[in-house]
């Protein structure tokens, strides 16, 4: 978590938006991020993003549910606590299924939210920097960080080139921190680093 | 983006009006930013007098025991387990709208989605209730679940469909939140970012979990909603199947039957999407959102409610059919005696016309889209699903195998009415709050669609339409060419 510089540049359409992507990519900017108000389909695949595995982790957390509900019912039943019910036996695997079935569907969600939630740092209390208030209501923000080698005015102008609406540069926090949005809050400076 | 050529151009708009991604942030966010009217404090205020009403005749019922309910030893699931069937039944809509119509990709479920997942939670609340009180000694109520206990440790019976009702309405219940509520957090950063006072910063920067909108996040959020939504459709099918359990693993004539998961899950549709027109349609109006929820949201719901309700009729009619073609005296006197004629005839023939004759008036288009009609209908069809369950349960129960314990008329009394009022209170207590304090549609998932489906850009399609394909695609497919030639086949 560091200080960093970044160089903003606000689109208002998605059409002006994929064709700068590709621009300031061939031209050797290294995008932080792109805030948008809505999921933008294609905009990761533009962006050279990685598909996300989060369904690999719901398919093992659910697996993890079929293991648990299975082996806890067969063990407390047959090894722990036989109980005779009207002479059924005791391993009685069809009238577990809606057990397990229920099991593996709430493992698998929950674990994926948490996941979710995980990877994507969110949860209640947590404040991060955001560069445009608008990238949650009507704008697509496109934040560009700066290294030592980069010109601040030559990413700025090209940005406008590519379509931008507003450009500015901002110095901001780059991770998350515990904190309320209804409160002004400094953060240390002494750190900044220009990587 | 392909879409957008093979949109037809007879499918109506999904949203109406001339509008903007800031005009959809606006309209949606104008009932949490202004002041509540006079008509919601009212609403909100008889919602808290039935709440308080159903916690008293709860609280008697803690306290004197189940004596205070008129079910006895021979009908002992009353109107308590009636209402827990149908609250089940009404919280089956929101997850069905937002799960299986995802899947089917059917666009017009954005809209609704948000309020009818809503509507879902709080419906599944009320029906916990009703299940809980009725053990009696709600304070061992933990007994359930399968814990460490020093009786032994004595397990919970998993081969009981009871036990299986403790799971599965748990898992919706937590489920149906996760969906919801990841589906929210973008949406309530949205009212976050645009706030005003000190209040909806703290409150909207707590709950929604400092999102972004960051591209990455929006992809695994994309991920996630898409794998909630797979299993939420197994779920949603198999919670109503292990509620008709309750019923169809037992012997009572009546009850015995194969025909009860899919008939019950078609009623769960059927009244679920009932009480979501009675919301909607007084939402759209009170909170000015006739753009969002149009009348062609009107008449896709009400496709849904004609079809459901059909496969109810025949569900009806089949019962009649095999307790005749069974022979088994036991079920023909049941169905013959008690349930068509006899003390309820009154119940089931109030149900048959409620449930099988009156939605099929929804085959005309003109009462599909006729909003008063529809309001009207939505409430018949929610009476018509409460005597259902009422019907399956009393009159299956009030003559059993034993003639010397064959009850007599069984009324409710005020405490076990009130119970019911009360979860009605809690119900729309709940749901006023969530329609002052959190965006009733999905804000992201309209301007989502926006461009594809909006009123102002259907219009400048015909061009498009026209176009040739292999043109088409080159112009609008950015993503797909890009990083030395490498063509990702993608499509959304």
């Amino acid at each position: 978590m560091a200080v960093k510089k970044f160089v903003v540049g606000s689109f208002d359409d998605e059409k002006v938006l994929f064709p700068a992507v590709s621009k300031v990519r061939k031209a050797g900017y290294k995008i932080h991020d792109i805030y948008t108000p809505f999921p933008v389909h294609g905009l990761d695949h533009a962006m050279g993003l990685r598909e996300t595995s989060l369904h690999t982790a719901g398919f093992i957390f659910g697996l993890t549910g079929t293991t648990t509900a299975v082996s806890f019912m067969t063990w407390s039943f047959t090894k722990d606590w036989p109980v005779n019910i009207g002479g059924k036996p005791n391993f009685a695997l069809p009238a577990w299924i809606p057990i397990t079935f229920e099991l593996t569907i709430l493992m698998a969600a929950v674990g994926m939210v948490l996941t979710f939630c995980y990877l994507c740092q969110l949860a209640p209390g947590i404040k991060k920097h955001h560069f445009h208030l608008r990238a949650t209501d009507d704008l697509f923000v496109m934040v560009i960080e700066c290294t030592a080698k980069t010109n601040e005015e030559e990413v700025k102008n090209f940005l406008a080139k590519a379509g931008a609406q507003e450009v500015n540069t901002q110095v901001a926090e780059d991770g998350w921190w515990i904190g309320r949005y209804d409160r002004e809050q400094k953060l240390y400076k002494e750190d900044q680093v220009i990587a | 983006m392909s879409l957008i050529k093979y949109e037809s151009p007879i499918r109506e708009p999904l949203v109406d009006g001339k509008k903007t991604y800031h005009d959809v942030t606006e309209d949606i966010c104008h009932t949490i930013e202004a002041k509540p009217s006079r008509l919601w404090y009212i609403g909100f205020g008889i919602s808290l007098v039935f709440l308080l009403f159903g916690v008293y005749s709860v609280y008697r019922e803690v306290v004197y025991g189940i004596g205070q309910w008129n079910v006895n030893r021979t009908i002992n699931w009353g109107w308590d387990i009636t209402n827990f069937v149908w609250w089940v039944g009404i919280g089956h809509a929101g997850t069905l709208i937002s799960a299986i119509l995802l899947l089917f990709r059917q666009g017009w479920r954005t809209g609704v989605n948000r309020a009818a997942e809503a509507m879902t939670i709080f419906a599944v609340m009320c029906a916990g209730q009703f299940p809980i009180f009725h053990m009696g000694r709600v304070w061992v109520a933990f007994f359930t679940l399968p814990y460490p206990n020093t009786r032994g440790p004595l397990w919970p019976n998993y081969n009981s469909p009871l036990m299986w009702d403790v799971f599965a309405i748990s898992t919706y219940f937590t489920v149906s939140l996760l969906f919801w509520y990841s589906g929210l957090i973008p949406d309530l950063a949205t009212v976050r970012d645009r706030a005003k006072t000190k209040f909806r910063k703290h409150f909207y920067g707590i709950t929604s979990f400092g999102w972004t909108g960051s591209t990455k996040h929006w992809q695994r959020h994309e991920s996630l909603s898409l794998v909630l939504a797979g299993l939420s459709t197994p779920l949603v099918l198999s919670v109503h199947t292990i509620v008709s359990f309750d019923f169809a693993t037992s012997v009572i004539p009546g009850w015995h039957t194969t025909i009860f998961p899919p008939y019950f899950v078609a009623g769960a549709i059927f009244s679920g999407f009932a009480m979501v027109q009675t919301l909607m349609l007084v939402a759209r109006k009170v909170m000015n959102l006739q753009d969002y929820i149009t009348l062609g949201h009107i008449e896709a719901m009400n496709k849904v409610i004609v079809l459901t309700g059909s496969i109810v009729g025949v569900a009806y009619l089949t019962e009649l059919f095999m307790a005749w073609y069974s022979q088994v005296p036991y079920e023909m006197d049941i169905f013959f005696k008690y349930r068509i004629a006899g003390a309820y005839g009154w119940s089931y023939w109030l149900m048959m016309t409620c449930n099988v004759i009156s939605p099929q008036l929804f085959w005309f288009k003109k009462l599909r889209r006729n909003i008063l009609f529809t309001f009207i209908m939505s409430i018949v069809v929610n009476i018509g699903m409460w005597f259902e369950r009422f019907v399956i349960i009393v009159t299956s129960l009030y003559r059993d195998y034993l003639p010397s314990s064959w009850s007599v008329y069984y009324r409710p009394t005020i405490w076990e009415v009130g119970f019911y009022v009360g979860t009605f209170g809690l119900f729309f207590t709940c749901f006023f709050l969530f329609a002052k304090y959190f965006p009733v549609i999905a804000i992201a998932e309209i301007k989502h669609v926006l461009k594809t489906t909006g009123e102002s850009y259907k219009a400048d399609m015909a061009p498009l339409e026209k176009m040739d394909v292999d043109k088409f695609y080159h112009e609008t497919h950015h993503d797909d060419h890009h990083e030395g030639g490498t063509v990702t086949v993608k499509h959304h």
